[in-house]
């Protein structure tokens, strides 16, 4: 059946010539292949802002280090920061909700397959034009700059008067246009989820991989919509002379902190839920064990959605807000911490008395838990506003919101890499340059991020280009530097692998993991049409229920 | 596991889902909904603000008369898609045509109260705080409009060569919706910017 449907494909793709085989790609509106589209950009991307990144390290290497000048500096720790949230980050978890919510709820296609098309053609010229600032930023000179207005670009920094040129608009426009594209496959995901289940799939019965999908897309529309509005009021101001955020009109600097950070710190839980729904299908399956407290994680998603959206101002404390404003969203700040306690402790619930596999993805999962566990601890001590008024703005907190996002993310990701490659692909990624990856990675985040708090405890203020030796930051911040390297090199073997493991990689096989959504019930890689006949099912584990006849899930749910 | 597809049964039971496109406009009205709502909020910020005139209060005119016609528009799009599920294409082609007509008179009202504006009061979107926020606000809202009505023109000249039947009204009801949309934010447009505001 499908498997021989398959088999002729590949041998047609062989045998065509290359420009047609591109040509099917970039005319694509298939679910699967846009996935892997938003996967392999935002790879492109993770490499770019990994350079970036290293260039930010070598230059803080050394006490007065002359490496790149400040102006450089500037503009690669705006790139940076971009690049990784807006280029990397939001397209590889579309791309992976892309490619899997509709294997794992039983549908052919997304709700909208060429509007998802239209999406991550947004999202890839939205990258496109922020690079191109490199060449038109002082118009089209072929010598342009990159952006260096930080990736919030406060207010006034990114006015006319002090960021002449047009890099900030190529900031702004790109910006504008990979976040239309982010809202529309935001409504593609939910209206697949909510539309396009098959028969006999219940909301009560969704994987939680469509279920956390499902509240990420809500908080999308919800907060890269602010995003958008506030990037149009800058171009107003920059191209027809609008005061939105002019102060020398009336205008207020702090009303766009408040637009951006409406914006900014749902993103982090934009983010930060998908990587719950990695872990979420990975570990029970490594554990043996179905996931402990399902309906709870369920509530306490969509709590998190519910919370986090009204967070914001803490990345504000120290612009002197009244003491309500403070006490308000110091309050709620450390209440969002308790659904994501709920959900630490359901996974370690989940891992309790099972059968825990060691694999790649399960190593990295496990790394997920603890790391985010202590980036959850370090949120909690700058959500008190006295503390963040000691720290904000000093390395504790790029430290604190790394481990977020590397020890978080970035750990699920991988995780997500390794156990899902096989069905994108067909072939196992090695497992022992994977636990080689996951050691690697692991020792360079260490050093880098966990050290990273101390000279901000020290006083070491973030954004600076160099400081003056004899602080106490010089030795630690030469180990960050080194850890950086470290992580570089783990990055490297995960590419590697990838590649390596495309040629050469065990052949996979449907069901390599033995485990029990309907996306392993199909062939790997999964035909145009994934599914031969819309499946039915009638629990939580179809797969289950299908090896296991005798002990069914559906008997007890 | 084989490398055969396992197969799944296949389902008997009735299974219904709502329309993937009311979904989706749903979605999309919530998205611009938040969009809509930044710009509200940015216009209340900064009323009475401004360091230099004019003010809301010399220059502004309650377009009552526009109004009556872009929410009676809500009215007729309604009706027209009724029309339309019971198979009268006629009828609906009126009532369609009828709602391009008021939207547009809508439009036509904007653009007069902004040629006043601009050259008659001197209010220009660089003039200061209130013309920054009331040509961004109402802009984008007729921004809105302007798409609607292409839409809806766009519909038109489908029903004319005969292609919209009662097989599309769910269709037709997607694109009500948001003109639907569109009207309601003009009611809260018009409260902070006439009401409020001044």
């Amino acid at each position: 059946m499908s498997s021989d449907a398959i088999a002729i494909q590949t041998a047609e793709a062989t045998g065509r010539p290359w420009v047609e085989r591109l040509h099917e790609w970039v005319t694509t509106v298939d679910h699967k292949r846009l996935g892997v589209l938003y996967i392999l950009y935002a790879l492109f991307f993770l490499i770019i802002g990994g350079i970036e990144a290293t260039i930010i390290r070598i230059q803080l290497m050394h006490p007065r280090n002359d490496f790149v000048s400040p102006q450089v500096f500037n503009r690669m720790f705006t790139m940076h920061g971009t690049t990784m949230i807006f280029f990397v980050a939001m397209p590889i978890m579309f791309g992976f909700a892309n490619y899997l919510v509709p294997l794992m709820i039983g549908a052919r296609d997304m709700a909208f397959p060429r509007l998802n098309a239209f999406s991550f053609w947004l999202t890839a010229f939205g990258g496109l034009l922020l690079y191109f600032s490199l060449l038109g930023g002082n118009g089209l000179y072929g010598a342009g700059n990159a952006p260096d207005v930080g990736w919030w670009a406060y207010a006034p920094l990114a006015s006319r008067a002090f960021s002449p040129g047009h890099s900030s608009d190529y900031w702004t426009i790109a910006l504008l246009v990979s976040g239309f594209g982010s809202i529309g496959t935001a409504i593609n995901i939910i209206a697949t989820i909510v539309s396009m289940r098959c028969p006999g799939m219940t909301l009560s019965r969704m994987p939680l991989l469509a279920w956390m999908n499902l509240v990420m897309s809500g908080m999308v529309l919800l907060a890269i919509s602010p995003l958008s509005a506030a990037q149009i009021m800058l171009l107003v101001d920059r191209y027809l002379g609008g005061h939105f955020f002019d102060t020398q009109a009336g205008g207020s600097a702090t009303l766009w902190m408040h637009f951006f950070w409406i914006f900014g710190h749902p993103e982090v839980y934009v983010l930060i839920i998908p990587c719950f729904a990695f872990a979420s299908e990975i570990i029970p399956v490594f554990s043996r064990k179905p996931i402990f407290g399902y309906p709870v994680m369920v509530g306490a998603t969509v709590c998190i959605g519910f919370v986090s959206m009204s967070v914001w101002a803490h990345h504000m404390f120290t612009i002197g807000m009244n003491s309500y404003a403070n006490s308000f969203f110091t309050i709620t700040t450390m209440a969002v911490g308790v659904p994501t306690g709920i959900k630490i402790f359901n996974w370690l619930g989940t891992m309790w008395g099972g059968k825990i596999q060691f694999r790649t993805p399960m190593l990295f999962c496990i790394g997920f838990l603890f790391q985010f566990l202590i980036a959850g601890l370090t949120g909690i001590m700058l959500a008190s506003s006295p503390f963040d008024w000691q720290l904000g703005g000093s390395y504790f907190v790029v430290a604190h919101f790394h481990y977020v996002i590397v020890g978080g993310i970035l750990f699920a990701l991988f995780g997500a890499f390794y156990y899902w490659y096989p069905k994108i692909t067909g072939r196992m990624l090695h497992e022992g340059l994977g636990k080689l990856h996951f050691w690697l990675f692991l020792i360079g985040f260490h050093l880098t991020f966990d050290l990273m708090h101390i000279p901000g405890l020290l006083g070491m203020p973030r954004r600076i280009y160099t400081y003056e030796p004899g602080r106490g930051w010089d030795t630690l911040n030469f180990v960050v530097t080194i850890g950086a390297f470290v992580q570089g090199i783990a990055t490297l073997v995960f590419v590697l692998n990838l590649v390596f493991s495309y040629f050469k990689g065990a052949k996979a096989g449907n069901d390599p993991w033995d485990a029990w959504t309907l996306e392993w019930s199909t062939s790997s890689p999964p035909p145009d049409y994934n599914f031969a006949s819309i499946p039915a099912v009638s629990s939580r584990r179809p797969l289950w229920d299908l090896k296991h006849p005798e002990d069914a899930d559906s008997h007890y749910e | 596991m084989s490398a055969i597809a396992t197969p799944l049964p296949e389902t008997t039971v009735a299974w219904k889902l709502p329309y993937r496109g009311k979904i989706g406009i749903a979605c999309l009205i919530i998205a611009e909904s938040a969009i809509f709502t930044i710009f509200v909020v940015a216009y209340l910020f900064y009323v009475g603000k401004s360091l230099s005139g004019p003010t809301p209060r010399e220059v502004l005119e309650t377009p009552i008369f526009y109004t009556i016609c872009l929410l009676s528009s809500s009215l007729t799009i309604h009706f027209a898609g009724k029309q339309l599920e019971r198979g009268r294409r006629a009828a609906f082609l009126a009532l369609w045509l009828l709602t391009l007509i008021l939207g547009a008179l809508f439009l036509y009202g904007t653009a007069q109260e902004w040629h006043r504006l601009i050259y008659e009061r001197g209010l220009t979107i660089s003039t200061n705080l209130f013309g920054t926020t009331y040509y961004s606000l109402v802009g984008l809202h007729g921004f809105h409009v302007t798409a609607g009505l292409i839409m809806l023109t766009a519909v038109l000249l489908f029903g004319l060569a005969g292609r919209v039947g009662p097989e599309q009204s769910a269709r037709i009801d997607v694109l009500s919706l948001y003109w639907h949309f569109v009207d309601a934010v003009w009611v809260v447009v018009f409260t902070v910017v006439y009401v409020l505001g001044r």
